[in-house]
């Protein structure tokens, strides 16, 4: 049987990435590429194919992963929040294989495909777990806790099921500087939130709504980093590589004591 | 005000930072009816200069002691500030930083005031107050006061996640010299206690739909490496004696930092052991998730860890009529002996080769360090000519290829936690 080679375009959402491996094999299609439609079109040898997003479609690619094993859509979805150049194609194939096979493959860690998903699994979990930690609240005058953080992946979605279970009695928004969209709960749910363009969000402008007893509690924090140190261990190499350096200017034991 | 709290603050870290405990997971506290916090797998929300996991808030309520214990800063001859917390303080402090994402919980341990009861009733207050005043559900772990009464120690259990006494010393005469006042069996009646009870709790739990929480995340212990001149197989086999017999969920070691010019310890001018101290717990990992039993590691003929190479590679040097071993056919159990193999790669080798028998390439690819493993494997098209079997030889070999790492002058600390 031959396929026809194309390149797919999608609108970059996740259903339209599941919609995409819908089209494939319904028009038998092998993937040259998957692009995002904003990238503009700029194929002149190769055929496309413009996916259309379809919620019926992506929920039986979605029902016919989740069916093989819970992990398998589960770390697909990981993938996509990577954000990694390659990965929506990475996504496509996977699936295919996965459709391909007779008996359940993702532990097949001897396939490129799959050891590229588990790898990047791995980067994602630990980003996750990052921000689980690193995430550094201030309490504003409104009694909203705020914090701003800048992850190498788009793990907000990963996270906000554990602060809304840990911090169900107080306000709080978590926003994502490199992604410009922050999750807000407010007693009740967890929402996006994002700043309008006419009025882009400024980091500084937040200091000069702190609570009145911010200050103190931070530099009670960063008392407390410094006292806990043994200085005859001192060991900066394993400091760094767990708190790798890109993080400390949202972690306020890592900046100046004022 | 805020002064004086920073400073007590900054002698109370200060004192208890030698505690090396931080661990925040292996408890189930949910947050029920919108209070604040849970517990879950653990968090280190930071880690210090010297590369150390900072999980909880950990502080002793008072240095004040009446003990002299020679191994201690906090002991009653130092010439040292001393400060106490209000139980208030503590609270607020813990609820303050929790919020804001600092810490996992609380590790609240005391200088002995008065009496170990005394002492023990303050701790306790702390954690009640927390769970009944703030609907607190972080991590409490809390130090069990040896010779407080049996009472209070089940009182502890019922608001703390985790309790632990520490050891201290791994002998019975190094604990005479440097801590007279304290005798070994002060700290295991605790412990033995605190083992029943958890016991019994357990057993409630499978019986009953609703029992009562009781330090869920079990107990742990702590000695001192390298105060008293004890042999790593008397370290190890006190630790595993603890972990069979008394369940401890952890037992930690903590390298002695010189801090008195007492006789009897090591002079200011030692440096603290890190490298042993990481020898013993790569030990203690063997022992916990790679299936070794303690003797195999250290024993009367081999009573110190080779502090050149880590403990797997010195078991399997020692061991080379076991190797080597089919990558395609072992068991589980014998993949993860393999030097340069880890528990993720021994899975990842397991499931991976029922579609096909594997080879160097995959095995790389799966995350098998391979210079490593390539002397004690057999796989697809591979058998290496094994250095004859010399073991001699062959650590002089991998010594040289991986000398940054394993250089004895080279202090660099455990990564395990």
């Amino acid at each position: 049987m031959n396929r026809s080679q194309v390149v797919l375009y999608v609108d970059g959402t996740w259903e339209s990435v599941l919609t995409a491996a819908f089209d494939v094999f319904a028009h038998k299609f092998f993937p040259l590429d998957l692009r995002l439609l904003s990238n503009g079109q700029s194929d002149l040898f190769a055929a496309t194919h413009h996916v259309v997003s379809d919620a019926k479609k992506a929920d039986r690619v979605r029902k016919g992963l989740t069916v093989r094993d819970r992990n398998v859509y589960n770390d697909l979805w990981w993938v996509y929040l990577s954000e990694l150049p390659g990965s929506l194609l990475l996504i496509l194939r996977a699936i295919m294989y996965y459709f391909d096979s007779v008996q359940p493959v993702n532990t097949n860690y001897q396939d490129p495909r799959i050891l590229q998903i588990s790898n990047i699994v791995r980067s994602v979990s630990r980003e996750k777990h990052r921000m689980k930690a690193f995430v550094r609240f201030r309490r504003l005058e409104d009694g909203v806790y705020f914090a701003l953080i800048a992850p190498d992946f788009n793990v907000l979605p990963l996270i906000y099921r554990h602060f809304a279970d840990r911090y169900a009695d107080q306000q709080w928004l978590i926003y994502d500087q490199k992604r410009n969209y922050g999750i807000y709960y407010d007693l009740k749910d967890v929402s996006e939130v994002y700043f309008s363009a006419a009025e882009p969000f400024k980091p500084h402008a937040v200091e000069q709504h702190d609570a009145t007893e911010e200050q103190t509690y931070d530099s009670l924090w960063k008392v407390y980093f410094s006292a806990v140190n043994i200085e005859e261990r001192k060991n900066m190499k394993l400091h760094i590589r767990h708190v790798p350096r890109r993080y400390w200017r949202f972690l306020n034991e890592k900046t100046p004591r004022t | 005000m805020e002064d004086r709290l920073k400073e007590k603050l900054e002698i109370l870290a200060d004192a208890a930072k030698y505690d090396v405990s931080c661990s925040s997971s292996g408890s189930n506290r949910v947050n029920k009816g919108k209070g604040l916090g849970n517990t879950g797998a653990g968090i280190c929300h930071t880690y210090t200069e010297d590369g150390r996991c900072v999980s909880l808030l950990k502080i002793l309520l008072t240095n004040h002691c009446i003990f002299d214990c020679a191994y201690c800063v906090s002991r009653k001859s130092n010439d040292i500030k001393r400060a106490a917390f209000t139980v208030r303080e503590v609270v607020d402090l813990t609820v303050a930083f929790y919020r804001r994402n600092y810490i996992e919980g609380l590790f609240l341990s005391s200088g002995i005031f008065k009496d170990a009861d005394y002492t023990m009733e303050r701790l306790i207050l702390v954690a009640k107050t927390l769970r009944q005043q703030h609907a607190f559900n972080g991590y409490i772990h809390l130090k069990t006061i040896p010779g407080a009464s049996p009472e209070l120690i089940h009182a502890a259990g019922l608001y703390a996640d985790r309790l632990s006494v520490n050891l201290e010393i791994p002998t019975e005469s190094g604990l005479k010299l440097l801590a007279p006042e304290k005798n070994r069996k002060d700290m295991i009646t605790p412990i033995a206690y605190l083992k029943e009870q958890l016991e019994k709790t357990e057993d409630e739990k499978r019986r009953f739909k609703y029992a009562p929480h009781f330090a869920p995340a079990g107990q742990s212990t702590q000695m001192i490496i390298g105060a008293t001149g004890e042999s790593d197989k008397q370290i190890i086999s006190v630790a595993d004696h603890f972990y069979t017999r008394f369940k401890m969920k952890r037992v930690y070691y903590s390298g002695y930092v010189p801090i008195s010019n007492d006789r009897r310890l090591p002079g200011m001018e030692t440096t603290v052991p890190v490298v042993r101290e990481n020898r013993l717990y790569q030990t203690d990992w063997l022992m916990r998730f790679y299936g070794f039993q303690a003797e195999e590691i250290v024993n009367d003929q081999y009573p110190f860890l080779d502090l050149d190479i880590d403990p797997k590679l010195g078991w399997a040097l020692r061991n080379m009529h076991v190797f080597p071993v089919d990558i395609n056919s072992a068991d589980y159990s014998l993949i993860l002996r393999v030097p340069g193999v880890g528990v993720a790669s021994a899975k990842k080798i397991v499931a991976a080769r029922t579609f096909g028998s594997l080879d160097l390439h995959a095995l790389k690819k799966i995350g098998v360090a391979i210079n490593r493993a390539k002397y004690f494997i057999i796989c697809r098209g591979y058998r290496h000519s094994f250095c004859e079997k010399q073991p001699e030889r062959l650590k002089h070999i991998l010594l040289g290829k991986s000398q940054s790492k394993f250089r004895k002058d080279l202090t660099y600390q455990p990564t395990l936690f």
